[in-house]
């Protein structure tokens, strides 16, 4: 999970006493790799191109579709739905946040703290992954229920009258409002930050701690200046892993969120699958797409040579 | 188990050498035989080419140019799997998900044997690990780790046994110890080994027969105390211990020897132990070992008898290491001459500080061609 | 002050400790929602226990056809994109050659690519095909996003392999063959595990691209799906809980098996 950040292997020319390099079977490694990289060009590549092409295509289902090169539709397609893509964006930067808050104390506790129940905690973490993550989410409408627990405890403490002022939540709900949406969002992408987090953790020698603390950081300083800097691999690839599906993600907001919840990812399968408007959807996909790959490019090369350092 | 000596263990390289695709060469044409039952040291710093020369002759490296020899077969383009050659890898390469016992029987099978029982057992035996059969190997210490990778590749009795840095990863005192556990094996078994090292100790006490290798070539090729008493290039005598080197001309020659002038002095040299040209005028670099010296207080200096190279200095440094004491001295011919003296009869006055006179048997002198860099060979550390 | 000292040095771990509880809380839910006897169609609010769910699992029409529909069809996808990404990874590991930069970002795409542009832009393409949406559809879909993860696993424990390994098989006699299947792939099995265990959780659980790939196909994430409109039986909630408690099992015996045998060795 943590290849997000991983560079690709070093062939070390430099030293050839002690990597070989292997020189017969010119042609193996070609061999090896076409049938995997064929599958990814024509069923991973070849479509971008089509919903490329798609997109500026004219026409109905019944009389076929022509390209037109007609732009127009990226602009009426953003007009209509900017507030669907502000709304992803925000969701998922929220989500992200949330998961980077609540999985680093839990990834920081597996990799230093756990002892024996490493593993333990470990399974823990990723055993949800093997039950269905639709019947996982469909428990949080029991949880957030307006009845139920969560509901109640949060109403007596005043909680949801500072949400509603928040615009987070309305009257006395939280099903079918953007906190709902967000939460059920965090929660099914945090083992995605979790485990890349615990990686870099990992890696992190405890000897480090301790020369901290020899040379008078407090824990708190300690942790500023040598664990986090450290983890930050970690935190780059658990943000991206987090992000991406997160502001992609339609399943949530369907199953928690209202009309008002809508993302771009409903309009997007709507659009594909109900109203049938596929040079709409192909343009909002497009667009969804290059607006990540931008965000995921600028965040890379920030992270990349100013924080990393 | 001696074999008797028909060749077919010598190993020949005739005009190999190795240039990688990115235009690095790593050896430079090469020849070079090992024979038969010998046990044979490439000795040099770290990518000086013997690491690519060994792994040529086990076939891990496809030479640019040049002729592997067997005894009479030619292997160069056999596979390593058909060599009657085994290794023992530098950090062992145990099969982790082996057993050391399948470990040791995993070439035996690859050939087809049956019963490897029996062979696998006694080799087990040989190397001290009966008990261990079982355990994988990260569950050994490196010691016993090493012995595994002897064991592995000798059971196969190849004819030359190639062992890549084998006690590299090894602590000193360990490492002394599978130097004479080495030796004792190959004494035994009287197989072919080639031994690729940078440890300059290690080879003289293993090897019979030592190629300091440097920048891909050979640099000498002879005897551990032949290549020590009788270095013919700067960077031999510097890599294999420490050599004091003065620059000098030559002078006269006076029957077998040769006179030469440096500093004001002149020195005693035997044409023999000369790898340089000595042409009258000509420049000679003058080499004698810190522990051929003695030292003698400036006041008894009429007490040195006659016929000894003599050079004047002042003590810069002394440093008592227990058998010996190390002396630095300010020199005219040489700043920093080392003089390695026994600690039998300490003079008291021999402080730093104190005028000294440097003498030494012309005999122990050896004379290099001034053209060299006289530093060769001092940086790389030999460990 | 020993109280708030005493909480302040396990801050961390009674943190990370509410962060498990609330990625287990909806598992836990799901567990007890399995013995609910719902009054409606939807099984959200609790009413009374039984175990009726439980002793007729498949009494729901058509859920356990698409269960069996969605293990075909992550058992397929697992074999696939295993073996494809083995062969990358070997390649990516163990040669050099052009195009490795291209190679690179075509594996690492499709992990940066939101779901839904992928099922999307895969429609768009098996319409323009004219394909038959369906089973192979599906398979093909899961196959292609299962590929890059299996690479991922695959290739970092053949990079930290060590090449001398392979080298003194062939030293011992081993033919390229005998040295693929007796060293390589032994020492590469747990990350080709690895990868196939993550590729099947991936196909069995992926809902999105499946459902925009599916045509009439229904499998059981869809099925869920369909059910969050139409009605949760409880019996999801029973699979739901099965395949939590399996899940574990089949981790915790693994454990306790390597534990034994690392403890008999030692």
């Amino acid at each position: 999970m943590s290849t997000l950040t991983e560079a690709p292997p070093p062939l070390a020319p430099a030293e050839p006493e002690q990597k070989p390099v292997r020189k017969r079977g010119r042609f193996t490694p070609y061999w090896l790799l076409l049938p995997g990289i064929l599958w990814l060009v024509v069923f991973f590549a070849l479509p971008m191109i089509y919903q490329a092409s798609t997109s500026v295509q004219q026409g109905s289902l019944e009389d076929g579709y022509k390209i037109t090169w007609h732009f127009a539709t990226y602009w009426d397609a953003l007009a209509e739905y900017w507030p669907q893509f502000l709304r992803s964006v925000f969701y998922a930067a929220a989500a992200t946040l949330l998961c980077l808050v609540l999985g680093y104390p839990l990834a920081y506790l597996i990799a230093f703290r756990a002892g024996r129940w490493k593993n333990l905690i470990m399974i823990l973490v990723i055993a949800p992954f093997f039950t269905s993550f639709l019947i996982r989410t469909l428990a949080w409408k029991t949880i957030l229920s307006d009845s139920g627990p969560v509901v109640h405890t949060l109403n007596s403490l005043h909680v949801l009258d500072l949400t509603n002022w928040l615009g987070w939540t309305a009257g006395d709900r939280v099903l079918a409002t953007p906190l709902a949406v967000v939460c059920g969002l965090t929660y099914n992408f945090l083992p995605f930050m979790i485990l890349p987090l615990y990686t870099s953790l990992e890696r992190i020698d405890g000897r480090l701690h301790e020369a901290a603390g020899d040379l008078y950081a407090k824990p708190w300083t300690t942790f500023r200046k040598v664990t986090f800097p450290l983890s930050m691999p970690g935190v780059v690839s658990g943000t991206l892993l987090t992000f991406i599906p997160a502001a992609g993600d339609y399943v949530n907001a369907e199953l928690l969120g209202s009309t008002d919840t809508r993302m771009i990812g409903n309009v997007i399968q709507t659009q594909f699958l109900r109203i049938l408007d596929y040079p709409t959807a192909a343009a909002l996909s497009f667009i969804l797409m290059a607006a990540i790959l931008a965000m995921v490019t600028l965040y890379i090369r920030r992270s990349g040579t100013e924080d990393l350092v | 188990m001696k074999t008797t000596p028909d060749n077919s263990g010598d190993v020949r390289l005739s005009g190999i050498s190795k240039t990688y695709d990115n235009g690095f060469t790593a050896v430079q044409p090469l020849d070079l035989t090992v024979p038969e039952g010998s046990f044979f040291a490439l000795l040099g710093a770290s990518g000086c080419g013997k690491t690519t020369t060994l792994r040529m002759i086990a076939g891990l490296e496809e030479p640019s140019s040049g002729t592997v020899r067997l005894g009479d077969q030619d292997v160069t383009h056999l596979p390593p799997y058909k060599r009657p050659v085994n290794t023992v890898f530098q950090s062992y390469a145990l099969f982790p998900h082996l057993d050391i016992y399948e470990n040791v029987a995993f070439g035996l099978r690859r050939r087809g044997v049956k019963s490897v029982k029996k062979q696998v057992e006694e080799m087990l035996e040989l190397v001290q690990l009966g008990e261990q059969a079982r355990k994988k190997p990260h569950q050994l210490s490196g010691g016993q780790q090493q012995r595994v990778a002897v064991a592995r590749a000798l059971i196969n009795h190849p004819k030359v046994l190639l062992l890549d840095e084998p006690l590299g990863a090894l602590d000193l005192k360990l490492r002394r110890q599978m130097q004479l556990e080495l030796k004792r094996i190959q004494t035994e078994v009287g197989i072919t080994f080639v031994h690729v090292t940078h440890d300059q100790e290690e080879a003289m006490t293993m090897a019979d027969t030592v190629a300091v290798m440097n920048g891909g070539r050979v640099e000498q090729l002879g005897a551990p105390t032949d290549l020590y008493e009788n270095p013919r290039t700067t960077f031999v005598a510097n890599f294999l211990g420490t050599s004091n080197l003065i620059e000098a001309e030559v002078d006269t020659k006076n029957g077998a020897d040769i006179v030469l002038k440096a500093g004001g002095g002149k020195l005693v040299l035997p044409e023999a132990r000369c790898s340089a040209p000595t042409t009258a005028g000509g420049k000679v670099l003058v080499g004698i070992r810190p522990e051929k010296i003695a030292l003698t207080h400036a006041d008894d200096a009429g007490s040195i008898p006659e016929g000894r190279n003599r050079v004047t200095g002042k003590i810069a440094d002394a440093s008592f290491i227990g058998v010996s004491t190390q002396y630095v001295i300010d020199t005219p011919v040489c700043d920093e001459f080392a003089v390695y003296a026994q600690n039998v009869e300490r003079d008291g006055r021999l402080v730093p500080g104190a005028d000294v006179v440097l003498h030494w048997s012309p005999a122990h002198t050896f004379g290099l061609d001034a053209a060299q860099d006289i530093d060769a060979g001092t940086e790389e550390e030999a460990a | 002050m020993p109280v708030v000292n005493w909480l302040k040095r396990r801050l961390v771990v009674i943190a990370g400790l509410l962060t498990l509880a609330y990625l287990l809380l909806p598992n836990v839910v799901v567990t007890v929602f399995s013995f609910n006897k719902p009054k409606g169609r939807f099984n959200y609010e609790w009413q009374q226990f039984s175990t009726d769910a439980w002793k007729d699992p498949c009494g729901v029409a058509d859920m356990c056809g698409s269960l069996s529909i969605s293990l075909q069809i992550a058992v397929w996808a697992t074999v696939g994109a295993t073996l494809l990404g083995t062969m990358i990874s070997f390649a990516l590991v163990r040669y050099r050659f052009r195009a490795r930069g291209a190679v690179n970002s075509l594996i690492f795409l499709p992990m940066a690519m939101p779901e839904v542009v992928m099922a999307a832009s895969l429609l768009t393409l098996f319409l323009n095909m004219g394909a038959q949406l369906g089973f192979w559809t599906i398979l093909i879909a899961h196959i292609m996003f299962c590929l890059s993860f299996v690479v991922t696993a695959v290739k970092a424990r053949v990079m930290s392999m060590d090449p001398r390994l392979e080298e003194a098989a062939r030293d011992l006699y081993a033919g390229p063959v005998q040295t693929f299947l007796r060293v390589t792939l032994p020492i590469a099995a747990p990350g080709i595990a690895a990868g196939a265990l993550l590729s099947f959780a991936l196909s069995f659980d992926d809902f999105i691209i499946t459902n925009f790939n599916a045509g009439s196909t229904v499998t059981f994430p869809m099925f869920v799906w369909g059910s969050a409109q139409r009605g949760t039986p409880v019996q999801i909630n029973v699979i739901g809980t099965a395949m939590f408690l399996i899940a574990v099992l089949f981790v915790l015996t693994s454990m306790v098996i390597t534990n034994r045998r690392n403890k008999q060795k030692a």
